[in-house]
């Protein structure tokens, strides 16, 4: 396992939000298609470490460094980022009114160096919302305007199989969805793993998606901080006992 | 973040390329009763037009400039030049027309979109028309479409006459005397009783003379039943003195008669484009505007329907971006006369690098328009903080049984959606750029398709610039 690519590396992070450090310091190696799974409870800072990597504005980095593919991450812009393979589902996705889906991820897959023919295009589109069992005329609708929040969901996750990024996280992408939804969502996530051979890190505050997907490494991060690395049977100990145990070995 | 881009150059090469002027005949510059008599013996009009021009003229020299918009100062009418003639007659083929000026409506694409999609195309060049030709199965149907010198003259004179400058009188306001005083070209449609057209009829006007001004008068009348779809383009090369457009457009919309006006305004950022149109419309008959304005230094344009027949109905749709240099204060103004009289209305404005745009939008519901109702909806989107959007809705209603709804926003783009699409690739000015066209969307897929793609091009090109 120690042979394969690594993908991201990040020492030593810290991150801020409005002068409020929440990550004190964060190490967290991702190999070549390998699952993570980062979970802890709420205000850990799950989804502050998705939205530094990513490049959100609003996080600011004060130490440390991450690099993706050997560049260095926190020098690159945004789109810069997502054009190198990086790949963050959002929780709550804006709406952008005029803007159909169809189009949003056309211009995406163009900007990140893949040009389909329209024909070809609605093609891959179709077959990936079939996985994702959406409605194709999803396509033509304003980009999340209107969406419930599983569509909303799904919407993400079929951008992610669009445009085939090397490493995808997954901000809470189960919360808010029914059962029959997080199954779906799986599916399609099991699509990426396994066809796409994409990285994975899985930020979640549940376990109901894990259930149907390989995973190679679960983080517990609390306050900030990761306070235990292990394999998928880490799951199973959170699942009996919730992240009390972690906190008071802190 | 270094991308500055000086966008008036790329984007509006295409109407930036000026012609040497090679005028046949160019009136001296200034406005006196002996340039109106000479404008009026240069173009052969009948007596009485001569002594409607002295008599607007008169009314110009009595009304005041208006004071509550923005500022015309830069405007003197001692240094534009009101009549403009081409080397040329009006042609009825493209291959007639002088090289020169067949290529710049080329560029512009004129004689493309006439061969693929219009029923009709009348082209002006500074003061005239130079071609005007009308689809054979068009004009079997007995529809007529001409330049408005002609229509003067010919087997419609009387009811031009009995039309020209009624629903717009030159008493309206000073550049409406104006128009009176040294109107030349435009076209005259009428559309006899029960006749769909059923694809659009075009004018483009072109003004190429530097320090010139243009002057179209156009009078439509869209018999009862009868349904018009007409569409109106204009551009000009930028010069670096003030250019002024003060054409006129008067609408007649007879019962359960349909007019749509399509207009996309480029005029170069040197244009003061103080125009004026109106519409009244009777019994069961509906009047549609599409607005698109992109150019001009200043404009002063509020597009008016007067809703007197019972169970009339309009809508606005129009769209607004003043970019660096410009001031344009646009909107629309209803009034209902008739009962269950409905209008509805809907603009965008954009406003960027210092650009400043004003909606007005008046609503007046009078006593003998029961049940009526109205529906207004202005939203602008500021793209950064040193341009300026102001939203000025004015409500009269004297009936107290209508249905009036007006809602208005002002908004910036937000920082998440910016960040939202560079997560998935679009650099910054992409990004901005695909957020404000799916702001214009909602009004850019009312235009003619050709104009909605010209459109989503001028705000891709706009926004190049805006980041800095």
């Amino acid at each position: 396992m120690a042979d394969k690519k690594e993908i991201l590396s990040v020492q030593g992070l810290k991150v801020g939000v409005d002068g409020k450090e929440i990550l004190h310091g964060l190490d967290l190696v991702i190999r070549e298609g390998e699952t993570h799974v980062l979970m802890g409870p709420n205000g850990a800072g799950k989804s502050t470490l998705g939205n530094a990597l990513m490049g959100n504005p609003k996080y600011e980095v004060t130490e440390g460094s991450a690099a993706f593919l050997g560049s260095d991450l926190l020098e690159m812009a945004t789109n810069e980022r997502a054009a190198a393979g990086l790949f963050l589902s959002f929780q709550n996705p804006i709406e952008v009114p005029g803007v159909t889906l169809s189009n949003f991820i056309r211009s995406a897959m163009e900007a990140c160096g893949t040009k389909l023919s329209l024909w070809n295009f609605k093609k891959e589109a179709a077959r990936q919302m079939e996985v994702l069992q959406m409605n194709p005329e999803y396509l033509d609708r304003d980009l999340n305007v209107g969406f419930s929040g599983g569509e909303k969901k799904k919407a993400e996750i079929l951008q992610m199989l669009m445009l085939h990024p090397t490493l995808a996280i997954l901000d809470e992408t189960d919360s808010g969805l029914d059962v029959d939804a997080v199954k779906t969502v799986s599916t399609g996530v099991e699509e990426y793993q396994k066809n796409q051979n994409g990285a994975l890190l899985i930020i979640t505050h549940s376990t109901r998606i894990l259930e149907s997907l390989h995973v190679d490494y679960t983080h517990v991060l609390v306050g900030g901080r990761l306070v235990a690395t292990g394999d998928a049977s880490l799951i199973d100990r959170i699942n009996a006992d919730g992240f009390e145990q972690f906190t008071r070995a802190e | 973040m270094k991308e500055k881009t000086f966008v008036d150059d790329i984007n509006r090469s295409v109407y930036d390329i000026k012609d040497t002027e090679k005028d046949a005949y160019r009136i001296r510059q200034g406005l006196t009763e002996e340039i109106v008599r000479k404008i009026s013996e240069e173009k052969h009009d009948p007596a009485w037009m001569l002594e409607f021009r002295l008599k607007s003229l008169e009314i110009y020299n009595e009304l005041q400039v208006p004071d509550w918009g923005p500022s015309i100062d830069g405007l003197n009418m001692d240094n534009i030049a009101t009549y403009v003639r081409a080397n040329t007659s009006m042609k009825g083929t493209w291959e007639e027309v002088p090289e020169d000026i067949k290529e710049t409506f080329e560029r512009l694409g004129i004689p493309k979109a006439e061969r693929e999609s219009l029923a009709g195309v009348g082209a002006q060049y500074d003061s005239e028309l130079v071609y005007h030709n009308v689809r054979k199965e068009v004009e079997d149907q007995g529809v007529i479409y001409t330049d408005f010198e002609s229509a003067l003259v010919g087997e419609y004179a009387d009811m031009v006459r009995e039309h020209f400058m009624k629903l717009v009188p030159p008493t309206d306001h000073k550049f409406a005397a104006l128009h009176g005083a040294v109107w030349s070209g435009g076209s005259f449609v009428y559309v006899p009783p029960g006749v769909k057209v059923s694809i659009p009829l075009q004018s483009y006007f072109r003004l190429n003379a530097r320090g010139a001004g243009q002057f179209e008068h156009t009078l439509i009348i869209v018999d009862e039943g009868a349904d018009l779809h007409f569409i109106e383009g204009c551009s000009a090369p930028k010069y670096n003195v003030a250019n002024l457009h003060a054409g006129c457009m008067e609408l007649y919309v007879r019962k359960g008669a349909k007019l749509r006006y399509s207009t996309i305004e480029n005029w170069s950022k040197n244009m003061y484009n103080l125009n004026t149109k109106r519409a009244i419309v009777e019994e069961g008959g509906t009047m549609e505007w599409v607005s698109g304005s992109f150019g001009s230094h200043v404009s002063y344009l509020y597009p008016m329907t007067i809703l007197n027949g019972a169970g009339s109905h309009t809508e606005f749709t129009g769209i607004t971006f003043a970019g660096e240099g410009q001031t344009l204060d646009t909107g629309l103004k209803v009034v209902h006369n008739g009962p269950n009289t409905s209008s509805f209305v809907n603009t965008r404005s954009i406003s960027k690098s210092g650009g400043c745009a004003t909606t007005r939008s008046s609503i007046v519901v009078n006593p003998t328009a029961k049940g009526s109702k109205s529906s207004v909806s202005c939203e602008s989107l500021m793209i950064d903080d040193i341009s300026r959007s102001d939203t000025i809705p004015a409500m009269d209603i004297r009936t107290d049984d209508a249905d009036i709804g007006h809602e208005a926003s002002i908004g910036r783009i937000s920082d998440e959606a910016v960040y939202y699409l560079m997560s998935r690739g679009l650099a910054e000015t992409e990004a901005k750029a695909l957020i404000v066209s799916g702001f214009a969307d909602q009004v850019s897929k009312e235009l003619p398709l050709e104009y909605a793609v010209e459109m989503n091009n001028l705000i891709r090109l706009e926004m190049v610039g805006s980041i800095g």
